[in-house]
């Protein structure tokens, strides 16, 4: 997408891939993807299995390196920054295999992610409790995931469903302006997801935050979606409004491996 | 937490809020702090002293190699090259200068910019890539530093070492008092013995503060997921470095510290291979990522390397009739015997003996 297109009634774009590409050997995982996205907008990114869509994320947090191609964030070329960079800069990833620090307190874990954005991880001398209002914070972090009950208790201890919360929390406590979003509800019962969603459409509220979910439950992609990216085979095989990208015959084609039900839930999104 | 009384708000300022959390704990760190401060008048005898003092420095050293192990998960060969760059350091200023306190100072300062720039090269190199990598590397490099200390023999003495002077008041012909104090002769030596032991308490209080600084907390979430670490923000190949840093000075001014007590140094005190595994298990038997470990294990591990051999002279002696045995409780087998104990206190204690205690307090 070329700047050109972007015209003054939209708002701008905080993350944008320019022909961002990743092989690996001789397989293309991730094929010159183009993309802008803005504030205010959930992007769900779909696609069967080995589309490229994690290795899609993987570029765009840094946790790889593009073959080719570029990544802005705010209009800033990123593609050479380290992770913890964009981290800081603005770039928040939660992961799709829960990915936290197993042996600390649930609060240790959301109050260190408060530390990297205030900046005072180098400080030697002071007390790690003197800084009160890193620890309130992390606190008010806590309440927003109804884990405060859990406060002491360590990451690894939790059940799944509540380490999921944690995971959340963690973006919510770095309060990143890109969320990226790694099937935020994989492994979780029934009736724990709609608490997720539940955060994931509050962030989504504030029209400053610009929010990219991987997801495979297509109810879940249709409650939430602005705007629904397909990828397959690592290209971008269809973008836009969901109701259009669902009727799109290209789309069908891609999807012809997954099951009926599913199948038959995108037809409903379409019918929508 | 409600096992024993509230500490009262001064020690836990000073110990940096990370009391011993056991109460067992508590006692055996209060009897052997207090032991340390009365060993010279209680055991008198240049044997118990030397023991003593041993204990001090090795607080210091295995301390600072558990923030390096125990809270930021990184396995180093190299730390007795710091050891050893802080008593050369001493050695060389106090030879090729006059022997006092200017020597030690320039030796000491010396020595710490020589390990800062030695840790920051290693782990800028190497702490970006995998684990294993850095810990060949510190591996490589300890040795070829160990070889090369032997080969500049005009400046180190080779593998025979040098001996130098120290500053009068720390000479063993100097006395404080003209009377004896509680039927002991203040000397140099025991003058050396309470500079060090003031200096080994500062040292572990700065690494109790760093520990349970923002830095220490980023370090420990390294070592759970250097991954995340990254992602939420920190960079980590600095953390790391900087925490190589930190481990290596305080390493180095050990290693000063050595050198004060021994008045010699040589590749055998501070250098050698030995030294290293000693450190790695005093670590692991105390408890990583505690630093109360380091004191805990370091009096085991002293006590049981100096005394062992006595213990069993008296068991081969009141064995010697029944054939095997007497063999087996040979003096000379003391390695043996003290490998097994520390085979078996790793397999029942895999906490280390600050971890188990920390968890029978909890009840887990």
């Amino acid at each position: 997408m070329m700047e050109g297109s972007v015209n003054a009634s939209e708002p701008r774009v905080s993350l944008e891939t320019r022909g961002l590409g990743i092989r690996f050997g001789g397989h293309v995982a991730v094929n010159a993807v183009s993309c802008a996205f803005r504030p205010g907008e959930l992007t769900c990114i779909v696609g069967p299995n080995g589309a490229g869509k994690t290795t899609y994320f993987n570029l765009i947090s840094g946790q790889l390196r593009p073959s080719e191609g570029s990544i802005l964030l705010q209009g800033r070329d990123i593609t050479a920054m380290p992770t913890s960079a964009r981290a800081l800069a603005g770039l928040g990833r939660a992961f799709q295999l829960t990915n936290l620090f197993p042996q600390l307190s649930v609060l240790e874990n959301i109050r260190l992610v408060v530390q990297a954005r205030r900046g005072f991880g180098f400080s030697l001398l002071s007390l790690w409790t003197s800084h009160r209002d890193a620890i309130a914070e992390a606190e008010t972090c806590l309440e927003r995931v109804s884990l405060q009950h859990r406060r002491d208790a360590t990451a690894a201890s939790l059940p799944h469903g509540d380490q999921r919360k944690l995971e959340v929390a963690l973006l919510i406590a770095l309060n990143p302006d890109v969320f990226l979003f790694d099937e935020p509800t994989a492994g979780m019962s029934i009736d724990e997801v709609p608490v997720i969603l539940d955060l994931i459409r509050e962030i989504k509220t504030d029209s400053s935050k610009t929010v990219l979910l991987v997801e495979h439950k297509m109810d879940v992609v249709r409650s939430l979606a602005d705007r629904i990216i397909v990828l397959h085979n690592g290209t971008l095989l269809a973008d836009g409004d969901p109701a259009t990208v669902m009727e799109s015959p290209i789309v069908h084609e891609a999807y012809l491996g997954m099951s009926a039900k599913e199948a038959a839930a995108i037809e409903q999104v379409a019918h929508d | 937490m409600t096992t024993h009384a509230p500490a009262p708000s001064f020690i836990r300022r000073l110990l940096s809020g990370d009391l011993p959390r056991s109460r067992i704990l508590t006692v055996i760190l209060i009897a052997i702090v207090v032991g340390l401060v009365v060993a010279p008048f209680l055991v008198p005898g240049a044997r118990s002293l030397n023991t003593s003092a041993k204990i001090l420095i090795f607080i210091a050293l295995v301390a600072s190699y558990d923030l390096l192990l125990g809270y930021t998960g990184i396995v180093s060969f190299a730390h007795t090259m710091f050891f050893g760059i802080g008593a050369y350091g001493i050695a060389i200023a106090s030879t090729r200068m006059e022997p006092g306190w200017t020597a030690l100072a320039v030796g000491t300062s010396c020595a710490i910019l020589l390990s800062v720039i030695l840790a920051t090269v290693i782990g800028l190199f190497s702490l970006r890539v995998r684990a294993v990598f850095f810990a060949m590397i510190t591996l490589a490099v300890a040795t070829a530093f160990s070889t090369l200390m032997s080969q500049l023999s005009e400046w180190t003495g080779g593998e025979d070492g040098i001996t130098f002077k120290m500053p009068t008041i720390f000479q063993p012909a100097y006395r404080l008092f003209e009377e004896p104090v509680l039927g002991i002769v203040i000397n140099g030596r025991i003058l050396s013995y309470y500079a060090i032991l003031i200096a080994v308490v500062v040292l572990f209080l700065l690494m109790l503060r760093i520990a349970n600084s923002p830095f220490g907390r980023v370090l420990q979430a390294i070592r759970e997921n250097p991954f995340r670490t990254e992602a939420i923000g920190y960079r980590t190949v600095f953390y790391r470095t900087i925490a190589s840093v930190i481990s290596a000075v305080f390493a180095t001014l050990a290693g000063v510290l050595m050198a004060i007590w021994l008045r010699y140094n040589g590749p055998d005190t501070t250098l050698s291979l030995e030294i290293m595994v000693d450190i790695l298990l005093i670590t692991v038997i105390g408890g990583m990522g505690t630093l109360y470990g380091a004191i805990v294990g370091s009096v085991v591990f002293m006590i049981a390397q100096t005394y062992l051999q006595d213990v069993m002279v008296l068991v081969s002696k009141a064995s010697e009739h029944i054939p095997l045995v007497a063999t087996l409780a040979h003096p000379d087998r003391w390695l043996l015997w003290l490998g097994l104990l520390f085979v078996l206190s790793i397999y029942y204690f895999p906490q280390g003996v600050v971890g188990s205690l920390r968890d029978r307090a909890r009840g887990t």
